[in-house]
């Protein structure tokens, strides 16, 4: 007797209950890497302790931001490049809540890149995981601020010009506690990641670097998910801790992933009451807040 | 004879931008805008047209790119749609204030929320006060020619104001039509290169967007709206115009059947064709029905409108758009403006359609006809009604 045969006659998908299943058949192309990130975000969701209704998900919007619309906690579809602002308002109202904001590339990186410098400055606690595909998927493949030198992309036919940011570099010059980065198909590492990033408190940063076959590979003379799932995989090399100014993305040598920053800094929350619970003192003679937290701390 | 091809008209639209030879456009995509701009970063690197393409990374950016563009001299153009339009509102007032002749084309669609990529006009009634030029498309060819007639306009000496050249989204963006694609002599013959009054040049430097205290603030935003009002004479010289060299005529209100009509139709924008059917098809059957679509939104057109609905009893009014708050839609709330300066008018029905890409086929026209009509005879209050709201 096979396996199948003693299932359920509709076996429900493992992770069904955190989807809004009424809303399936997604809008994700096959062999996306949207997908994957989603499946890794629910397991990590699941394997954490939280309990779900002290999750939410917010997301901007492209193809990556739909995943707030078909997550079944609760969830925050915003307007293109402010998932970080409105995730921003829920945590500072709901500090008990775990906010995680996924969304893309351009969202989080181009129109909405200055809310991600400045959250990461006063290290809100949110957990932001960035699929980059490399450019404007929901779109129809237009050029992001990852797009890699030279690649085609629809509004740069002849390669891109422009030199992109290096994300994680980026994240951790501006304070993230925690950057990591890692392929499609390094998918238990992912989810590692996300739950590291869910349990880390501050501002912590996931990048994935994910297939969007069909508006970027096929520009890029790699149709197939699986060509450019396997491009990103096997160029890839395990560096943890390195410094992420040297994690740098080299289509033609090498993809550095690992985990790069995971440090203790206060929060915004932490700071903000500590100015508002005590006399600090006047500035300019007063101590770091970062000394004052941990003097806090271990007086307590 | 120009040639007719046929062409998706975002591309038509991108054609025109082309022919007119533009130096700088500043992009950022967004449906239904999106093959605009890709069209053009393709002429732009095929060596078609001599242009900087920038793809910039928010609308905001971009069209803060075109106002430092247009300040340096150079013939400008971006497009955008809904959200990204809503993005740019705050450098929208920037441009017209520092009179820079940016030519839009605004691809409409609805503003969120709940989010919408389809089309209706809500983007751009929520940007009806920037002093732009505002004119509307009904299909392809005019798109194209809309788009030539902009440049003209924006940057002929008497004008200098950015311009903006609405097509609706989807409904004309992604449609294939057949168009005459004027040739070059014929454009440039048109169309002279762009000469402009004041720019920023380091041989004779000026100051641009200066602060505007209070003892001045009032009279820069008289003279901008000076220079809006007179405009309009040149919008339509400039069609004229556009007339001999092209031999097609457009004026800021078209019309069509109104001379006998007691019941006159106000539509704007690509649902204008299915209200002439509508309207036509009325006709046949006896019924004195006529239409006015409005081409030039702004600066509105008041005498031509006037003039166009003087015989008529009832109005009935094409909203595409909320003004929440409001006792009818933008359009209705204009046209009774108007008609209240004059001292009596037609009864005025308004029908806010089509929201968020909502058919609205001729059927529903004639029975808004019948609805105004029927609510004129009995004498009701002013009609505004939400068409088609499911129960
Ligand atoms: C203000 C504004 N501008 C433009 C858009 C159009 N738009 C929707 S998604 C998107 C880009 C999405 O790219 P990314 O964030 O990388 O997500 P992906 O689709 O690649 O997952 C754009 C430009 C919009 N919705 N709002
Ligand atoms: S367009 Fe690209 S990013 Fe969007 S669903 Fe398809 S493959 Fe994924
Ligand atoms: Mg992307």
């Amino acid at each position: 007797m096979s396996a199948r045969q003693n299932r359920d006659p509709e076996p429900l998908h493992p992770h069904d209950e955190l989807l809004r299943t009424d809303r399936i058949p997604h809008i994700w192309c096959s062999g996306c890497g949207i997908g994957i990130v989603f499946g890794a975000l629910m397991s990590a969701i699941k394997k954490s302790d939280i309990p779900l209704d002290d999750i939410a998900v917010v997301s901007g919007i492209g193809c990556t931001g739909r995943m707030a619309g078909y997550i079944a906690l609760d969830s925050f579809h915003t307007t293109h490049g402010r998932a970080i602002p409105f995730a921003t308002g829920l945590k500072l109202a709901r500090p008990q809540g775990n906010v995680i904001v996924a969304s893309g590339d351009g969202d989080l990186l181009a129109i909405g890149g200055n809310h991600f410098i400045h959250a990461a400055r006063r290290n809100i606690d949110l957990t932001v995981v960035c699929v980059n595909n490399f450019n404007y998927g929901m779109t129809g493949g237009q050029l992001a601020p990852s797009t890699p030198f030279g690649a085609k992309t629809t509004t740069t036919p002849q390669g891109s010009p422009d030199e992109p940011f290096n994300f994680c570099s980026l994240a951790a010059a501006c304070g993230a506690v925690y950057v990591a980065r890692w392929t499609a198909l390094h998918i238990r590492r992912v989810t590692t990641a996300i739950g590291e990033a869910m349990n880390k408190k501050g501002f912590s940063f996931v990048e994935i670097l994910a297939p969007c076959p069909t508006a970027f590979g096929r520009r890029n003379k790699m149709r197939r998910a699986l060509d450019l799932l396997n491009f990103y995989y096997d160029r890839s090399v395990v560096k943890h801790g390195v410094h992420p100014d040297e994690a740098s993305l080299d289509f033609n040598q090498r993809l550095v992933v690992g985990k790069f920053v995971d440090r203790e800094r206060p929060t915004y929350l932490d700071s903000y009451h500590m100015v508002h619970q005590r006399e600090i003192g006047d500035w300019p003679t007063i101590e770091h807040y970062s000394t004052m937290l941990a003097k806090e701390k271990t007086e307590a | 004879m120009a040639k007719r091809v046929g062409l998706e008209v975002s591309l038509a639209c991108s054609e025109a931008v082309k022919l007119a030879n533009v130096d700088v456009i500043a992009a950022y995509p967004i449906t239904p805008q999106t093959h605009i701009v890709e069209h053009l970063s393709e002429l732009v690197a095929d060596g078609h047209l001599d242009a900087e393409f920038v793809p910039v990374e928010s609308e905001h950016s971009a069209m803060s790119a075109c106002v430092g563009s247009s300040a340096a001299g150079a013939r400008t153009f971006t497009s955008s749609s809904a959200q990204g339009l809503a993005l740019m509102h705050e450098i929208l007032f920037i441009a017209p204030a520092l009179r820079l002749p940016i030519v839009m084309a605004v691809a409409n669609r609805s503003l969120s929320g709940p989010i919408s990529i389809w089309n209706d006009h809500s983007d751009i009634m929520a940007e009806r006060d920037i002093g732009w030029i505002q004119t509307f498309a009904e299909n392809g060819q005019e798109v194209m020619d809309l788009t030539l007639h902009a440049f003209k306009v924006a940057e002929d000496h008497r004008v200098t104001l950015p311009m903006i050249v609405n097509l609706d989204g989807f409904i004309l963006t992604h449609v294939i039509e057949p168009i005459e694609m004027p040739s070059q002599e014929e454009v440039d013959a048109y169309l002279p290169p762009f000469e402009p009054q004041q720019k920023l040049d380091i041989a004779n430097p000026i100051s641009m967007g200066l602060v505007g205290v209070p003892e001045v603030y009032t009279e820069a935003r008289k003279a901008m709206l000076d220079a809006l009002e007179k405009s309009y004479p040149v919008i339509k010289e400039h069609w004229d115009g556009f007339a001999q060299q092209f031999g097609r005529q457009y004026n800021p209100i078209e019309t069509h059947h109104v001379d006998d009509a007691d019941t006159v139709l106000v539509t704007m924008g690509s649902l204008g064709e299915t209200a002439m059917t509508a309207v036509d098809e009325m006709r046949a059957a006896g019924r004195k029905v006529g239409q006015v679509r409005i081409r030039l939104w702004r600066p509105f057109p008041s005498g031509d409108f006037l003039d166009a609905i003087s015989g008529a009893k009832t109005l009935v009014v094409m909203d595409r758009a909320l003004s929440p708050g409001a006792d009818s839609g933008p359009v209705a709330t204009e046209i009774k403006s108007l008609i209240y300066a004059t001292g009596g008018g037609p009864y005025v029905a308004d029908f806010v359609a089509g929201l968020s890409g909502r058919d609205v086929t001729r059927e529903d026209f004639k029975q808004m006809v019948d609805k105004a009509e029927a609510a004129a005879a009995a004498g009701d209050p002013m009609t505004f009604e939400m068409w088609g709201v499911k129960e």
